[in-house]
């Protein structure tokens, strides 16, 4: 279950970013936006024994204390984010991909609504939905 | 994808639609032209981040460029391009032997000069897609026979 989930455009400005609601929000957009320089890193012609030229998954971005960031980047150059809890162990790296894998697929279906305008921020009820589904229930 | 003849009446339609909607003033300034074109690239933008959501990565233009001459052509017309040219700085020219959106129109020089409106909404979907991938270009074609049409891309470079 993910602590917070950020899909951001390749000018890199986020076009959506919901985190659970009791924690403090701005941490968590601090993680996210410094999770960036590693994507760009990973996705770089340098770092090539770092991750598979070909694949769309980057796997773990990196740990800290508290918390795991994975990410993932689309062909358009779309990146997703997500945060999720250091102490979930449970967490395997398949489900982590089928995760960004729902991901993928909605965003594909806002990509394809004609109301909607690339480069907007995304207010689809659908999508905030399927996310909401994948987030901790917290009550 | 459905069956062709659906694409192809809608897409005459269209042609048909936005020019009987133009003013009089705007038919001859080539408006018309550019909000088809401006359909297809809405519309490629879409199409694009649907077909490449299960491809690896792309390497370079060139692997793009290929991919649209054969997954994406394949998809959208049933066939592949037929030539791909480049002069390695940036030009790329499809070329399409038997363009599907023209087959049903007479293939003598009857109606040569009207057919830069039924290519107008392809050369959006290119232009599109290709944003879509992080390529900013211009897509111009050319029809020298009412079969044969050749797509120029070009790539502008930052």
């Amino acid at each position: 279950m993910a602590v917070c989930v950020a899909v951001i455009a390749k000018e890199n400005y986020p076009l959506y970013i919901r985190s659970v609601p009791t924690e403090n929000e701005l941490k968590f957009h601090y993680m996210v936006h410094t999770s960036l320089d590693v994507v760009d890193e990973k996705i770089s012609a340098l770092g090539k024994a770092l991750v598979d030229q070909r694949e769309l998954y980057l796997g773990l971005l990196y740990p800290t204390e508290d918390h795991k960031v994975y990410g993932y980047v689309t062909n358009s150059k779309v990146k997703f984010v997500m945060v999720v809890d250091a102490s979930n162990t449970a967490l395997r790296d398949n489900e982590i991909r089928s995760m960004f894998r729902k991901l993928h697929n909605s965003y594909t279906d806002v990509m394809c609504n004609p109301f909607y305008n690339p480069g907007d921020r995304i207010q689809s009820r659908a999508f905030d939905s399927m996310v909401t589904s994948m987030m901790i229930q917290v009550c | 994808m459905a069956d062709e003849a659906l694409f192809l009446l809608l897409h005459n339609e269209m042609v048909s639609g936005v020019y009987k909607s133009a003013e009089q003033g705007e038919v001859e300034n080539g408006r018309c032209i550019t909000k088809l074109e401006n359909m297809g690239f809405r519309v490629g933008q879409g199409l694009i981040e649907r077909f490449t959501k299960d491809t690896a990565r792309f390497k370079d233009e060139l692997d793009i460029m290929k991919f649209i001459c054969k997954d994406f052509w394949t998809t959208v017309f049933k066939k592949q391009i037929d030539n791909l040219r480049t002069n390695h700085q940036g030009i790329y020219v499809l070329q399409d032997n038997k363009f599907r959106l023209l087959t049903q129109m007479s293939a003598g020089k009857q109606y040569l000069e009207h057919a830069s409106k039924y290519l107008a909404f392809t050369c959006g979907l290119i232009r599109g897609g290709l944003s879509n991938l992080g390529i900013k270009s211009i897509v111009t074609a050319e029809v020298s026979s009412m079969l044969c049409v050749k797509f120029q891309v070009m790539i502008q470079k930052l």
